[in-house]
């Protein structure tokens, strides 16, 4: 509308300069540049007889942020049009980003609900070929939860103690050393835990691993690193008053970080060790060297293949035909809300049980 | 923790008091302090046992097991090396990282910056989510989604910017599984965790600073340059480190998406290479005995190069510690 705005002036009443008064663009003209790229797109890609639509967008985007680099700069400066650009950039990342992630989503839930059903959540593999459809993933299911489930086990306490040991007795080079190294563990991928669960078996037991008991160990060796992080964060949180005051009153240190620590953490800690549940919940690689997966239903993590869901996913894709590509979809859907709910509860969870700050 | 006191020092200033020692006491702390150690017996024996069998495999190799370019262990005499996963690995992590960083940090400034503020905090709250979304989720996403839909970039690649060597494609119509997809779906996957650290990172920016750029007249854009990039510079670069570290040690979904084979080609459009992990997934069900130790010998190296990366960006958050706490 108004292409001036101007500014106070100084009280004196000395004319300001026209510096100060500095021109504005409309602000509907992002849109109309807008409008004017996508025009002049269409008719440079229909001149040039480019077939593919996605070829007329980028040159609409070229030409929009082109377009008010050079207008905002004649209007405005030049200061503003970067701003511009940088505007157009971000929000351009964002689409650009949300594009894959939502097709993910998407794809996921609209070919994975075509294919689930009670029979897909309650029957196994277990004598069907794999080029005809049916069959489901059951076994596998059992498998992830047993697996995961013994993971936890050992992770969850032996994580839970190596941070109570860093936060409320580490001092020195002990606690050093193992800070350290609970980092480095972070970094490990998941197959070379995998691989180096194998060869302990091999020298072991002299034996393949071929049991949802040695994937277990693996996931346990993801997991531990994660929730000794979280834990540590969670412990450091809680005031140190409360650890004095109970000290004071005489009770045994031990019966301070067992009964007045760990209450006030508790909250943070069952997140932090959902959290951990979710992430080695999808982990296929360590599973495909240590438990090689099985089309029958086992319910005995220590002898004999199991399956899990992300391996069931991995041998279905694998099997290369569209029955099994769509029994993959339904056990991503699967997966994925499996997930998803630990990590809404986690979260509610996480703020249900917050401390409350100050008082 | 930073400053070193002597060992046997006690945490708790309550030390005056003559402390008894309580069987309670004793057995809670050996058990904290005995998983602390298990942890480090763990990690010893991890680097051990890996080691062992390792140079025990590359002892045997009868090629160089950094510059051989095929992976036949079976064969006799033995045959393997890692030179063209190191660089499939390393291909489609620089890939992964010159799409994703730049895009990550874009929509950490969307969410933080310029998002309506209604927005900002559902948009930061799926992102979070979708970093929980299991690899092989996107595994199995790329290899039948990305892949044909990434065919037409493909060849406008080819057409276009084939002179360019990099983006020359042998045989235009075979399918894009190359590491160019693999290094696109590496992207995707690392993204939500890169922007999640790196809003992190710039939300803790102090409101001050960009008060103090916005009070000077700053643009928008300029209170991000002046102000917002430089405080969370260092802890971008971390962030990228740990995405770049989530890419290294990736495996199915590149197991999924790269049609494999032991060739090394700067044709990056074209469906061949491998990366270690896709390998160590892919040649497992045949391998004997010796065939895993050669594994694990590409394990091993691929454990050390994660290590090498983590441990940067870990350097690079502790100094960011100590300056952010001299600033705040």
């Amino acid at each position: 509308m108004s292409d001036t705005v101007m500014d106070a002036r100084p009280a004196s009443g000395t004319p300001a300069s026209p510096r100060l008064a500095s021109r504005h663009l409309p602000r509907w003209s992002p849109l109309a540049i807008a409008a004017g790229a996508i025009a002049v797109a269409a008719g440079i890609g229909a001149g040039a007889g480019l077939s593919s639509h996605i070829q007329w967008g980028l040159i609409a985007l070229v030409l929009f942020v082109a377009g008010s680099y050079a207008i905002t700069a004649r209007v405005e400066g030049r200061r503003q049009a970067k701003d511009r650009v940088a505007t157009s950039l971000v929000w351009s990342s964002f689409v650009l980003a949300v594009i894959p992630l939502y097709s993910l989503v998407e794809t996921t839930i609209s070919k994975g609900a075509d294919v689930i059903d009670g029979t897909f959540l309650t029957h196994s593999m277990n004598n069907v070929l794999t080029i005809q459809p049916g069959g489901g993933v059951y076994h596998a299911i059992i498998g992830t939860l047993e697996q995961v489930g013994i993971a936890t086990v050992i992770a969850a306490p032996l994580g839970m103690l190596t941070a109570i040991y860093l936060v409320e007795y580490g001092k020195g080079r002990l606690a050093k050393w193992v800070t350290f190294f609970v980092d480095v563990m972070t970094g490990i991928p998941s197959i070379v835990a995998g691989l180096f669960i194998l060869s302990i078996w091999f020298v072991a037991l002299g034996k393949a691993p071929a049991s949802g008991f040695a994937g277990s160990l693996a996931l346990a060796l993801l997991m531990m690193p994660v929730v000794v992080r979280s834990t540590e964060e969670m412990l450091k949180l809680v005031p140190n008053e409360l650890r004095e005051a109970s000290l004071a009153l005489g009770v045994p240190k031990w019966r301070t970080t067992v009964k007045v620590v760990l209450p006030t953490a508790v909250g943070g800690i069952t997140t932090g060790v959902m959290l951990a549940i979710a992430r080695i919940a999808g982990e296929s690689a360590p599973i495909a060297l240590l438990v090689f997966g099985s089309a029958a239903i086992n319910t005995d993590p220590f002898h004999d293949p199991q399956s899990s869901l992300p391996y069931y996913i991995y041998e279905q894709y694998n099997n290369g035909n569209q029955p099994s590509y769509d029994r993959a979809w339904g056990a991503a859907l699967v997966l994925i809300a499996f997930v998803m709910v630990l990590n809404l509860i986690a979260r509610f969870i996480a703020r249900w049980k917050a401390p409350k700050a100050g008082r | 923790m930073t400053t070193t006191a002597p060992p046997p020092t006690k945490p708790e200033p309550h030390r005056a008091a003559k402390t008894v020692s309580r069987p309670g006491d004793r057995i809670f702390a050996g058990l904290a302090r005995g998983s602390g150690i298990l942890l480090l017996v763990v990690m010893a024996a991890i680097a051990l046992f890996l080691t062992v069998r390792a140079v025990s495999a590359i002892s045997k190799d009868h090629g160089n097991f950094l510059t051989t370019f095929e992976w036949t262990p079976s064969l006799n005499p033995p045959v393997f090396g890692i030179a063209v996963l190191a660089y499939g690995t390393v291909v489609s992590s620089i890939i992964a990282m010159a799409i994703a960083v730049p895009i990550a940090i874009g929509i950490a400034l969307f969410i933080t910056h310029y998002a309506p503020r209604r927005l900002g905090g559902p948009i930061a709250y799926v992102i979070d989510l979708l970093a929980a979304v299991p690899s092989i989720v996107y595994g199995l996403w790329g290899a039948l989604f990305l892949v044909p839909h990434l065919r037409g970039v493909n060849l406008w690649l080819n057409d276009y910017f084939g002179w360019t060597y990099i983006f020359h494609k042998e045989d235009p119509n075979s399918a894009a599984r190359s590491l160019f997809t693999v290094g696109i779906l590496l992207a995707i996957m690392i993204l939500p965790i890169i922007t999640n650290v790196s809003r992190e990172v710039i939300n803790q920016v102090p409101k001050m600073h960009e008060e103090a750029a916005l009070a000077l007249g700053a643009t928008r854009w300029e209170v991000i340059r002046l102000s917002v990039l430089p405080f969370a510079r260092s802890g971008i670069i971390s962030a990228s480190m740990l995405g770049l570290g989530r890419a290294l040690g990736e495996t199915m979904a590149v197991a999924t998406v790269l049609s494999a084979s032991p060739q090394l080609s700067g044709h990056i459009l074209d469906p061949l290479g491998g990366t270690f992990s896709q390998n160590i997934v892919a040649k497992f069900g045949e391998a004997d005995e010796f065939g895993r130790d050669a594994l694990i010998a590409s394990g091993l190296v691929l454990f050390l190069i994660t290590l090498l990366v983590n441990g940067a960006a870990r350097i690079i958050i502790q100094r960011r510690k100590e300056y952010s706490g001299a600033n705040a």
